[in-house]
């Protein structure tokens, strides 16, 4: 009997950070499904670079197009929170540099999304 | 008072300096670099959708930066970010299920990873020159 752990703690499996595989889990589903979208964007991008406003204007207000970047924005901003949580993580070993750099790595994402977001919406009522 | 033996130097793991680049660190180090420039990138994305949400002065204002010689040699490096860091993530997909682990596979995956990467950003590029300019 070498195993310490209780049988709860060990069919749990969450492990000492207490969040076992899910920090990995979110960064491949995130990343799925980042493919598709990303890709739907690049062609998005390729069509209406150089366009006139009215044209963009036009494009983004498509319920289809808003809707597929609204999840393009949801699903990279989360993927790269993530991401640039294991770099934080993984080079600043000061404490409190540590969790400021982890504070606003939350914020910086959130405040992208809204932002974007609101600007969709507000394309998409013609405001 | 003598320091405590815990803040002595320590000896500590060898870093990546002392090994020789192979082709699958290369990539490796280059996917982070990507992952990281992209975090930043996405201000672009978002000044872009926010700037068509404010009218044509401010789209313009932006069209006329991103269009500049500077903001399309960011553009240009933003895709390629974009594209390897696509790319490399389908590698980590497929390693992910057991495949493509042996050593001169995920050599060639690295070396296929920098040649998909820089081969399909200048598509998307040439495309982009090609049917640009709105629907």
């Amino acid at each position: 009997m070498s195993d310490m752990r209780t049988p709860l703690n060990r069919v749990r499996g969450l492990g000492s950070a207490k969040e076992g595989t899910e920090h990995f889990w979110r960064q491949r589903l995130t990343a799925i499904s980042n493919l598709p979208l990303v890709i739907f964007f690049i062609g998005f991008v390729v069509l209406y670079n150089g366009a006139s406003y009215e044209e963009v204007r036009g494009a983004l207000a498509n319920p289809f197009v808003a809707l597929v970047i609204a999840l393009t924005l949801i699903s990279i901003l989360y993927h790269m929170r993530i991401g640039m949580q294991v770099i934080i993580e993984d080079y600043v070993h000061g404490e409190g540099a540590k969790i400021a750099l982890l504070v606003l790595n939350t914020f910086f994402p959130i405040i992208l999304g809204v932002s974007a977001l609101y600007a969709l919406i507000k394309i998409a009522l013609g405001g | 008072m003598s320091k405590s033996p815990a803040t002595h130097a320590r000896p500590i793991s060898p870093h990546l300096q002392v090994y020789r680049l192979i082709p699958t660190m290369l990539m490796s180090i280059v996917h982070r670099i990507t992952g990281a420039a992209l975090y930043f990138g996405t201000v672009l994305l978002v000044i872009w959708i926010g700037a068509a949400a404010a009218g044509p002065e401010a789209f313009d204002a932006v069209s006329r930066l991103f269009g500049s010689f500077l903001g399309r040699l960011v553009l240009f490096g933003y895709t390629w970010a974009l594209l390897h860091h696509m790319l490399g993530g389908i590698r980590h997909l497929i390693w992910d299920t057991g495949r493509g682990l042996g050593k001169e596979t995920a050599t060639r995956m690295a070396w296929a990873t920098l040649a998909g990467s820089i081969s399909l950003t200048l598509l998307v590029w040439i495309a982009g020159y090609a049917f640009g300019g709105g629907a």
